[in-house]
């Protein structure tokens, strides 16, 4: 399983979560494509410390455009091992590749059965269409 | 309230373009097409047009439409001449602001001379009840609300004069700032002033609805090579806020008098009767309690409507009416009430943006000129 879309799981407010089944329990976090795309012109960023718990649904941080601020939402709970250097100024990498590039935060998973309750792939397709 | 949703006559265009839409005062609007942020810079760099269709036109005919708009009006009317346009405010008794208008004198091409008011959308139906006593006073003057059966599109930039240039007689080109003239475009109507909100120069331009499209087109095929661009309502705020001009709901609303909005020259006390006049001319002598001012945040967040304002020592100065951050200083810009003794240009302050505080200082409006502006 790779880091792309189709592999992702998602919130409704747009954040996807990439759980690879490799033993590390470690997840990488990010906002999707259709978020960058909404938001447009993305202009400040603001990213939680690394170490921090958080829980699942919990805000973990905002990101800024011309137009509006959105908190972003964590999919998972759990402690907050990475964050991705330097992202918060070079946000542009975010509407060229907001998955690979672009992730944002990687948490150290308290539960993975949370990965159940998220929309796939398919769902959030269906969401967008449904909300556009 | 109104609950129907209004289309303009350039609302499938936008639709079919793909412009993000959004319902704004009834009116199925767009708020971008490609990003704020571009639409923005094409607006400072070179051209934008913007369907405002959504504001509300009302025409006054008759002999003494000036004299029932001098009433209600805070601008002097009856001295106006056919062709000119002033900046106005619509003020209750006790000098609250109801609304901020553009008044236009226009003599139409078989010489009649008639009185037009824009204003705000979201105010239209508020102005036209105000109006009602006045105009039964006025059983002689002729009032239509000509919003629907016209659609109103600005050309805003640097070029926008030239790309005009390709669709209208050069009598237009050369209308002074604050000027209107009835003129037409390809044999069809148009009332065109060199008026606009964005701190650029450029036209307004009244056509009939059914006119719309094909004119809005001219204009984009007219602009391409200059590189114009269909502008929405969300450049329209960032380009305004840039310009430090005042947008009702948010700077401007009943409980904010003109004075206070640094919107005095608009107020015209000497020798006139109007509603409003008797509150004003004592205002306009008294010391300002707040003030209208711009802010400069420091670091990327903007400081958006409602956020706090405090003095270094942390005391409650005002609130922040609009913020964004500025495509074209490229740094966070808002506009702000502050007291008085805050007030001062260049003080530093705090704002407290959703729970952190920023710095900030007190900045001149606006914050954007345009070179060689008048």
């Amino acid at each position: 399983m790779t880091l792309q879309p189709e592999n992702l799981k998602y919130l409704p407010s747009h954040e996807w979560v990439y759980a690879p089944q490799d033993g590390s329990g470690i997840a990488t976090i990010g906002i999707s494509a259709f978020a960058v795309a909404e938001l447009n012109d993305l202009v400040y960023m603001a990213l939680p410390k690394v170490g921090q718990q958080i829980e699942a649904g919990q805000e973990f941080g905002e990101v800024e455009s011309v137009k509006a601020v959105s908190p972003m939402y964590s999919p998972v709970g759990g402690q907050i091992v990475e964050i991705h250097d330097g992202i918060v100024d070079r946000l542009e990498t975010l509407n060229s590749d907001p998955y690979v590039q672009g992730w944002l935060i990687k948490v150290k998973i308290s539960d993975p059965s949370q990965l159940d309750g998220l929309l796939d792939y398919a769902a959030y397709q269906k969401l967008l269409a449904q909300n556009g | 309230m109104e609950t129907q949703e209004h289309k303009t006559a350039l609302t499938d265009w936008h639709v079919q373009n793909g412009a993000r839409m959004a319902s704004f005062a009834g009116y199925q609007m767009p708020i971008q097409y490609t990003g704020i942020v571009a639409e923005h810079t094409a607006t400072r760099q070179a051209a934008g047009v913007f369907d405002i269709s959504h504001m509300g036109r009302l025409r006054f005919d008759g002999p003494r439409a000036d004299q029932l708009l001098e009433q209600v009006l805070t601008r002097r009317v009856l001295d106006m001449q056919p062709g000119q346009v002033r900046y106005s405010l619509v003020c209750n008794e006790s000098g609250g602001i109801l609304d901020d208008v553009l008044v236009s004198c226009l003599e139409s091409p078989s010489g009649k001379v008639y009185f037009l008011l824009v204003v705000n959308a979201s105010n239209k139906p508020k102005i036209v009840r105000w109006l009602a006593p006045h105009l039964a006073d006025f059983p002689d003057v002729e009032f239509h609300d000509v919003t629907d059966m016209t659609a109103m599109i600005a050309v805003q930039g640097p070029k926008a004069i030239e790309v005009c240039g390709k669709l209208f007689p050069a009598s237009v080109l050369g209308l002074g700032y604050y000027r209107a003239k009835v003129t037409d475009q390809m044999s069809k109507p148009c009332i065109v002033s060199r008026t606009g909100y964005t701190g650029e120069d450029g036209f307004e331009l009244i056509v009939r609805a059914e006119d719309a499209p094909r004119v809005w087109e001219n204009l984009l095929m007219a602009g391409r090579a200059v590189g114009i661009s269909p502008v929405g309502l969300g450049a329209r705020d960032t380009l305004r806020l840039e310009a430090g001009m005042p947008l009702y709901g948010h700077e401007l609303d009943e409980n904010i008098d003109p004075y206070m909005a640094g919107l005095g020259f608009a107020c015209q006390c000497k020798d006139r009767t109007f509603v409003g006049r008797d509150t004003l001319a004592v205002r306009s002598k008294q010391e300002l309690e707040v003030k209208r001012v711009g802010l400069l945040v420091e670091g990327r967040r903007a400081a958006r409507e409602q956020s706090a304002c405090f003095d270094m020592a942390g005391n409650p100065i005002g609130t922040v009416t609009s913020g964004t951050f500025s495509p074209t200083l490229q740094k966070p810009i808002s506009m702000a009430y502050l007291s008085r003794q805050a007030a001062v240009l260049g003080a530093e302050i705090q704002v407290d943006i959703r729970g952190t505080s920023s710095r900030a200082w007190v900045q001149e409006l606006p914050f954007y000129k345009r070179a060689n502006s008048v």
